[in-house]
């Protein structure tokens, strides 16, 4: 079978496959997923605008994904989303990036779009590391770790980005991993379906740059390890913060109905013109 | 373009209004009637009140304020609004300016068309943040890292804030290029009368319209999102179809030769200057900006003393028009280029004359005297 009877085959530009990315990454399964959500809700790729930052992640739909594309600078693709869903609040505006794009250098443009709860679907995905530069430490990185930056041991913290995103006012968060592909794809439905920000985590494998450096040398090693060491928000509601170190906290963090932010800026028109 | 209805209404009915106005406030205005339907900005003295009259105006006219969350947020959404659709633009000083120079890169790199308002302020760093400078000069030229052009204007008058506005949209979008509209903070809390003109009197360069001054081809045809192209938009080198390409030497060398052509081969017609007393003249005062008003006061009284100066002020900056000066440079004997900074445009200028360049530089954030400037013109004059 080649790449043009695959029947999800209309939102790829199979022109340029094959795709850029080391064999075994989790990037592959996330634009597989992401592709299944458009189709299982019917969304005609040609109306959606996909804006990406600089990294391994910002490359699963720059310029696989054959719709319009913004590959923009590093850590800002949020904040040029912005602008693209405050000109066009009738597409679905998706920005998929990875962990150092956008909870690194982009950390305050994702913090600011959640609370101003634009309604931008934002895919993160988490590898851990800094793939495409060659493996430097990132702010996901567990604590210990060695990377070409930590080279004795990482003596950082990781940040749990999809709590903060929570904290910080989005209508939809969730996290999942490359493992559970169902319950990915339904959360991605679920983002692209919601009003206001809505922000999927999704942890996902580097067996190239990370795994060899914390003995997952394949996907499928990887995958053990997701479906081991995850649990679920209900689960990990009962434990101590001390268990669930380097546990994979899965399911939906928060859901909220907070006025979305061009709705809200549409309405502030209506008012500014009858006020004169 | 196409104005909508409420904006027809709204500007249509200014035509002709006298206002005391701010030039901060001016340069709002000629950016909406430009057109202008998406403001990104973050909040910064002395650009403050181009934002606060954009939030107040932007919702009347059918437009979209945001305030970031910081200058490299802004620029950024201002290049994503772009892309979708409208016309866009910031404003902010010389720090913000200084985080917005990768963006504004990306912008060129992408060929996109919008605005920065820089209301140039005493640096660097915070420097005296109140205090008016024209230190940014050659940061609007390069900024932002590796080859490229850069399109700059300088306003000297309310009126100009609001007039050269509308000239820095339309360069934008005709060379699909970010265009620096390069205040002063003198410039920008200057209070002088502003005269708004009759919206159909407004000539704008359509979006993706075709430029028949460009005879080479140079600039390519603009499509905005939206239209189920599926569009490829990077900042990465790229082909002419829009695909990434960093590896090929020829593919990045086309592209970037192309896209400094498409200004420098141009340049002639980017050029806006004014120019007085230049028939006789064996000197020559060179300025722009907040610096030109005194020059010009001091110009004045040096022909009244029956001295043969002459008078050039540059309303464009970048692309720099080293043709005019050789061209005035073989006719005086001296140059003296007034600047609110340590000889940025003097250094520029001495690369297109063979006679003396002469500095007449004031920083600390005090504007230059009439006399002082008159003082340099008689110092050594004919």
């Amino acid at each position: 079978m080649n790449g043009e009877d695959h029947p999800l085959s209309k939102y790829l530009r199979w022109e340029i496959m094959p795709t850029t990315h080391c064999p075994g990454c989790g990037g592959g399964q996330v634009l597989r997923a992401f592709i299944q959500a458009l189709d299982d809700l019917s969304i005609d790729p040609e109306s959606l605008v996909a804006v990406t930052g600089i990294g391994c992640s910002s490359w699963i739909t720059s310029p696989y994904l054959k719709s319009d594309t913004l590959h923009t600078t590093h850590g800002r693709a949020v904040a040029f989303a912005t602008g693209v869903k405050v000109m066009k609040p009738e597409s679905p505006v998706v920005v998929i990036a990875g962990d150092g794009d956008l909870s690194g250098i982009g950390g305050n443009h994702l913090i600011h779009a959640a609370r101003r709860n634009i309604g931008l679907v934002v895919f993160l995905v988490n590898n851990f590391i800094y793939g495409m530069t060659g493996g430097q430490v990132s702010p996901t990185t567990p604590f210990g770790v060695a990377t070409t930056t930590t080279p004795y041991f990482n003596a950082e913290h990781p940040l749990r980005i999809a709590e903060l995103v929570a904290a910080a006012g989005a209508n939809y968060v969730a996290r999942w991993t490359t493992f559970h592909a169902r319950q990915l794809i339904e959360a991605m439905k679920e983002a692209l379906s919601v009003k206001g920000f809505a922000f999927v985590e999704i942890i996902s494998q580097c067996p190239v740059s990370y795994g060899r450096r914390v003995g997952l040398r394949d996907g499928l090693a990887f995958y053990k390890h997701f479906k081991e060491r995850s649990i679920s928000v209900e689960d990990a509601r009962s434990l101590p913060e001390s268990e669930l170190e380097g546990r994979f906290v899965v399911g939906a963090l928060a859901r909220r109905n907070r006025p979305e932010f061009t709705e809200s800026l549409r309405r502030l028109n209506e008012e500014a013109c009858r006020a004169g | 373009m196409e104005f909508g209805e409420r904006a027809r209404t709204y500007l249509g009915g200014l035509a002709g209004q006298v206002r005391f106005s701010l030039g901060d406030e001016a340069a709002a205005f000629g950016a909406l009637f430009a057109g202008c339907r998406f403001f990104g900005g973050y909040p910064i003295t002395p650009a403050s009140e181009v934002a606060e009259t954009m939030a107040r105006e932007l919702p009347r006219v059918d437009g979209y304020y945001v305030q970031f969350e910081d200058e490299i947020g802004s620029i950024a959404g201002v290049v994503g609004a772009a892309r979708a659709g409208a016309r866009a633009m910031t404003a902010t000083s010389g720090p913000g300016y200084s985080l917005m120079q990768e963006n504004i890169g990306y912008a060129v790199m992408t060929e996109t068309p919008c605005v920065v308002v820089d209301v140039q302020r005493s640096g660097p760093s915070t420097g005296q943040a109140t205090k008016p400078a024209q230190g940014d000069v050659l940061q609007a030229r390069w900024g932002t890292h590796g080859d490229h052009e850069a399109i700059a204007l300088a306003p000297n008058s309310v009126q100009e804030c609001f007039d050269l506005m509308i000239e820095c949209f339309n360069f934008a979008e005709r060379y699909r290029h970010p265009v620096t509209f390069l205040m002063d903070g003198e410039i920008g809390h200057l209070r002088e009368k502003l005269v708004f003109p009759a919206l159909d009197r407004v000539r704008l360069f359509p979006r993706g319209g075709f430029d028949p001054a460009d005879e080479e081809g140079l600039i390519t045809p603009y499509r905005d999102f939206g239209h189920g192209e599926a569009l490829h938009v990077t900042g990465s080198t790229h082909k002419e179809n829009g695909m990434r390409d960093v590896v090929t030497p020829e593919v990045h060398e086309r592209l970037i030769t192309r896209c400094c052509a498409k200004i420098d081969r141009n340049r002639r017609n980017l050029y806006r200057t004014e120019e007085r007393f230049l028939e006789d003249a064996e000197v020559l005062v060179l300025c722009y900006g907040a610096a030109s008003r005194p020059a010009l006061g001091a110009v004045v009284r040096a022909r009244r003393q029956g001295r043969k100066v002459g008078f050039l002020r540059l309303k464009t900056i970048w692309p720099f028009c080293g043709d005019t000066i050789a061209g005035i440079g073989a006719r005086v004997r001296r140059i003296l280029v007034p600047e609110m900074n340590l000889g940025q445009i003097s250094r520029e200028v001495e690369r297109f004359v063979r006679i003396p360049v002469e500095r007449v530089s004031r920083i600390g954030g005090v504007p230059h005297t009439v006399d002082e400037i008159l003082r340099a013109i008689t110092r050594e004059a004919p």
